[in-house]
């Protein structure tokens, strides 16, 4: 029997009028704006962006406040609106190579051309918590800034490929790369298609499955051979110009992590690569993807495949945080017909099972 | 005088405000495409140089007009400011005209000194967090 079931159009409505009320909070206190979030939670903004896959800082900002604050809620509203937008074309590869570094740092070289940039980051603060900031209009010293700028920073995976020591990135010629947001991934899959999973994959999910394989559940042993920070050009090639224009910059994490591979029978033992690349700021994130996309090389370089962080499709199918939550989210929507056939099924089942308890029982007493 | 890609380079770059306060007043045109939004899927490489990659998408906004002359113009940007967009692709037709020289010199050479000036302090807070290694002296 179908019954069909409407209601709760009022409920509804009375909850996301509430909602409302307690994202605005104690309305004794000024309202945030979206242009003070994508300033002052910088971060947390660059998170949403680049799992939203969509680099819009304005609009990251906006959906984290429409979120209060939740990010996967606000990433999933940016994927939303992105599918509302058409696709104008494809831009260049960024060359990261060119990048205007604010920050690049090197674990594996001391003195490298370009030097070790600290930039503004977080390492070496002492991680207490500062009750100045509870106080508001601080006076700020300027930035210091040296009589010279940076100079060129040539990457640090080209010194050891220079000397043959480091995997060779070949660039593939011929086609488009694959994309996931036009089809679904297929397995086995190639390289790119891992690296733009990574890329929006979430942190948290990244960030776990990189701790994994430092901690033997995939054996490695990375070093950070550059790590760096900044703005790059996004070059695109319109038809009705006929030449490449530069349409502004966005700001990108790049890690490159160099991890020693043993060699086989025809790649002499070497230097391989993992490779992060995040939108917006995020070094940990950058660095998780590093460790991943070198794990997930392991069926490549023939080596043995046992651990998590090293099964494509477990990682590649497990990554996306918006399908994710949208899986166990799903969960909390009526089953209430689904639930009712079940509990009758489990009614059935557990009448059998008592009438045949007592028949045994009968049996062994005669 | 720029080329044209170092113009559209420089305009992309600007604010709607900041074009329109240097330029004043633009003289008649046309729109023929646009201002319109929307995405264009940004690419890396596998380890800075390998297989090229889908990284994920970027709004971007673009607009084409014409000036009663035919000259046409282009404006390409990052972000959804159709308004900046609409104003570079008229400054792009200009550029390209016979007074291009000196609207060069009024919209485009200005904001690209900016632009200059602001790369050029980023780099310098960047070099002063440059770390200087000293070596300690060993005592004998």
């Amino acid at each position: 029997m179908y019954v069909a079931v409407k209601g709760g159009d009022a409920a509804i409505e009375a909850a996301h009028r509430w909602l409302a009320h307690e994202r605005r909070g104690d309305t004794a206190l000024p309202e945030i704006t979206a242009a003070q979030l994508r300033e002052q939670m910088a971060l947390a903004v660059d998170r949403v962006m680049a799992e939203g896959s969509c680099l819009d800082r304005d609009l990251a900002a906006l959906a984290l406040k429409q979120s209060r604050g939740d990010a996967v809620e606000a990433a999933f509203l940016l994927r939303a609106y992105r599918n509302t937008l058409p696709r104008f074309m494809a831009a260049e590869p960024l060359d990261t190579g060119a990048m205007q570094a604010r920050r690049r740092i090197s674990a594996t070289y001391k003195d490298l051309p370009g030097g070790q940039v600290l930039g503004p980051t977080f390492d070496y603060t002492h991680r207490l918590l500062d009750f100045a900031l509870a106080a508001e209009g601080a006076a700020l010293p300027a930035p210091e800034e040296d009589a010279e700028g940076t100079g060129p920073m040539p990457q640090v995976t080209g010194f050891l490929a220079g000397e043959g020591l480091m995997r060779e990135e070949v660039p593939e010629e011929g086609g488009a790369p694959p994309d996931l947001t036009r089809e679904p991934p297929s397995f086995p899959a190639s390289r790119p298609l891992r690296l733009q999973a990574l890329a929006r994959g979430d942190e948290g999910f990244l960030l776990g499955l990189g701790y994994s394989t430092q901690r033997g559940y995939g054996n490695a042993h990375p070093f950070v051979a550059e790590l760096r920070v900044g703005e790059v050009e996004v070059l695109v090639e319109p038809p009705e110009l006929g030449f490449a224009i530069s349409i502004g910059e966005v700001t990108v994490t790049e890690c490159q992590m160099a991890t020693q591979f043993a060699g086989s029978r025809e790649e002499p033992p070497q230097f391989t690569r993992g490779y992060g690349l995040i939108p917006g700021q995020n070094e940990r994130k950058a660095m998780a993807m590093a460790l991943v996309d070198r794990a997930l090389m392991a069926r490549e370089l023939g080596e043995e495949a046992t651990a998590p962080a090293q099964d494509e499709e477990f990682v590649l199918l497990h990554s996306d945080n918006v399908e994710a939550t949208g899986f166990v989210e799903h969960l909390k929507l009526p089953h209430h017909v689904d639930f009712q056939s079940e509990l009758e099924k489990l009614r059935s089942i557990r009448r059998r099972w008592e009438a045949e308890r007592i028949a045994a029982r009968k049996e062994a007493a005669e | 005088m720029a080329t044209r890609p170092e113009w559209i380079s420089v305009l992309a770059r600007a604010s709607a405000e900041e074009i329109g306060s240097l330029a004043g007043p633009l003289p008649p045109y046309r729109r023929l495409r646009g201002p319109e939004t929307g995405l264009t899927m940004l690419r890396g490489r596998a380890g800075g140089a390998g297989a090229v990659f889908n990284l994920g998408e970027a709004t971007a906004t673009r607009c084409t007009v014409a000036l009663p002359d035919g000259t046409l113009g282009h404006g390409w940007r990052l972000g959804r400011d159709r308004h900046a967009a609409e104003v570079a692709a008229v400054m792009d037709a200009l550029l390209q005209g016979a007074e291009g020289e000196a609207w060069h010199a009024r919209v485009v050479a200005p904001l690209a000194e900016a632009q200059r000036a602001a790369r050029e302090q980023k780099s310098r807070r960047a070099a002063a967090t440059a770390v200087r290694f000293s070596t300690l002296g060993t005592m004998r």
